[in-house]
């Protein structure tokens, strides 16, 4: 028999036509990375000058690039760099910032006083000039970008969590849990974190795409992602030298970065419906 | 007293802080707290139901926060058997006093069902039972209750309200506490529930042996449901007494307004109003003398300070208003 909640959750799913959508494009993204490069015969760092600037075709879906590289090839080797990339970037601040957040809201006093000026504090940097003073003081590399990510981006879960802390303390299960004796470590995960964390969720399918953006720009500055490594945004610094004689070099991992967007802010929205309580 | 009281509240009060505006701090004003709580003393029988009324603002749920533990008094002590009821740890002292909240939309967890909700607080409290047994426990507490034990695996949103204060009351007997306080448990839902709460609260009393500090506004419903009612105002008890003697005869001027307020089925019957002018007056800073002074019809010079003190007018009828002490006033041998 399933569980009345299972129930629900089932017929709350298979009306959530967004999160169907961003599922399957994210099925597809996760195919396209995976399974595809395998399938397809090219090497992303093979250099052939004999087969330069070959536009898409049967043989090469996407075209060739300048140093006779597969495009297809490249997009996909990318696409798992770059997600990797996003991954890390986005997920250690979720972890982190929430944790800050959960904490600094649930106690109050001057802990949250203390944290949310140095969120302040943060805040008020702009985000870019901070990533590239970071990666531009420690020298461009994947691991400095993770640091340069996780320092800045941590405020924003903090931020989002602590607002539903202190609304969610006011409510009177958690007092209730308060006076059923409960340790406050078991109030914080229990009773306070799974009704806080839904739009830290939401937001974190939002700064998937503005990560994206943010690794990608970096790549295409150069204080990112290095060559020859495949990354969309050095793909596409690669190919703008020549955008009027080989436009797929550089369209290519562009329209992956967008479709990396879509995918996302439909999970976004689709997870805001789906994660939010009724009544 | 023959029967040991199991709560002594002695001369508690409860103070909040008011936050200051920045042009304030500056300005070097002195910090403002509003007086929840003016030297509250009460006790509390094994097995009674203690009814404590007054209209918002009168601080009736900052004493039951107070004894739950939400809220740390100031000023004067609780006392549990004679033992201060600080000293005992919290998860002992949840053990003995539980609350029953007002909002039964809020005070469930939306994200555990019913099963989770009742099996961690056994999981917590008593670590020695197994699954079987908790869950043996659960069904029982909601069959108390009222509730069938096949609902149990849904979420807080597929109840009414009524049968959420329900839940809510299994919640707090699960742990067998001594001590229910229920702050306004009926008066977020629709009259015809508000009895069926009303009647469970009473036989589970009556069953369990609990005693009950039932905080309401709604007069009838108190009288119904209460040995002895505490009637406050503005952070201070005015009249205590049995339930019967404080409806049939009020002393106060202030119980006096509030029971001539309680609204007659009968045009014929016209209530002999007793006229109440004004507002409450502002918490922040209280009346020197009778709290009541401000609003009272029969407001005197002597009224205006100091605070009256406790007039025991026989048989458990204190009464906080200098006329009661006067001999002009019918006083019962």
């Amino acid at each position: 028999m399933i569980s009345p909640v299972a129930r629900e959750r089932w017929i709350k799913f298979s009306r959530n036509l967004n999160l169907q959508l961003g599922l399957f494009m994210l099925g597809l993204l996760v195919f396209a990375i995976f399974v595809f490069p395998v399938l397809i015969a090219h090497d992303p760092l093979a250099v052939d000058f004999d087969s330069a600037l070959i536009p898409p075709g049967a043989d090469h879906w996407f075209g060739t690039d300048d140093l006779g590289r597969d495009v297809l090839a490249r997009v996909a080797a990318a696409g798992l760099v770059d997600l990797q990339v996003v991954t890390v970037c986005v997920f250690v601040p979720f972890v982190i910032g929430s944790t800050i957040g959960l904490v600094s809201g649930y106690i109050g006093g001057v802990v949250d006083t203390l944290l949310m000026r140095l969120v302040d504090i943060l805040w008020a940097f702009p985000f870019y000039v901070l990533v590239i003073s970071i990666v531009g003081a420690l020298g461009p590399s994947v691991g400095n970008m993770y640091l340069a990510f996780s320092m800045v981006v941590w405020i924003s879960f903090a931020r989002i969590v602590r607002g539903e802390v202190l609304l969610a303390k006011r409510q009177e299960y958690v007092q209730a849990a308060q006076v059923l004796g409960f340790s406050h470590i078991r109030i914080m995960a229990r009773h306070v974190l799974p009704n806080v964390i839904t739009p830290a969720i939401v937001f974190m399918m939002a700064d998937v795409v503005l990560t994206i953006l943010g690794v990608t720009s970096l790549g295409f500055l150069g204080l990112g992602i290095q060559p020859p490594t495949p990354e969309w945004g050095v793909m596409i610094a690669e190919g703008r030298n020549f955008i009027l004689d080989g436009w797929w070099v550089s369209l290519f991992p562009g329209l992956a970065i967008v479709y990396v967007g879509i995918t996302f802010t439909l999970l976004g929205d689709g997870l805001d419906d789906f994660l939010r309580p009724k009544g | 007293m023959l029967i040991e009281p199991l709560l002594e509240i002695r001369d508690v009060s409860k103070t909040f802080p008011q936050p200051r505006t920045l042009l304030e701090v500056l300005a070097r004003q002195p910090k403002r707290t509003l007086h929840a709580l003016r030297g509250v003393s009460l006790m509390l029988r094994p097995g009674e139901t203690l009814g404590i009324v007054g209209e918002s603002g009168c601080g009736k749920s900052t004493l039951g926060r107070c004894l739950a533990g939400l809220h740390t008094p100031e000023g004067g002590e609780i006392l549990w058997r004679r033992q201060p009821l600080s000293d005992i740890r919290r998860a002992d002292r949840s053990r003995r006093i539980q609350m029953v909240f007002q909002d039964p939309y809020s005070s469930l967890n939306p994200r555990m069902t019913i099963a989770q909700m009742l099996d961690e607080v056994l999981f917590v409290h008593a670590p020695s039972m197994s699954s079987a047994e908790r869950r043996d426990r659960t069904d029982s507490l909601l069959q108390m209750v009222g509730l069938s034990p096949g609902l149990k695996n849904r979420l807080p949103h597929a109840f009414s309200g009524g049968q959420r204060q329900r839940i809510s009351i299994a919640r707090a007997l699960a742990l067998e506490p001594e001590v229910l306080v229920a702050d306004e448990p009926v008066s977020a839902l629709d009259v015809s529930v508000q009895a069926q709460i009303i009647n469970l609260l009473e036989s589970l009393r009556e069953k369990l042996g609990i005693s009950i500090i039932f905080i309401a506004h709604d007069l009838n419903v108190v009288r119904h449901i209460s040995h002895r009612v505490a009637v406050m105002y503005l952070g201070q008890i005015v009249e205590t007494a049995a339930t019967e003697t404080l409806f049939g005869n009020p002393q106060h001027p202030y119980t006096q307004a509030l029971l001539s307020a309680i609204p007659v089925p009968d045009p014929d019957i016209r209530s002999l109003q007793v006229g109440v002018q004004g507002e409450l007056p502002d918490p922040l800073s209280p009346p020197p003398g009778c709290g009541f002074s401000t609003r009272c019809p029969f407001v005197m010079d002597k009224c205006e300070k100091p605070i009256p003190e406790f007039f025991d007018s026989g048989g458990e009828h204190h009464v906080r208003c200098i006329r009661a002490h006067s001999s002009t006033f019918s006083v019962p041998a």
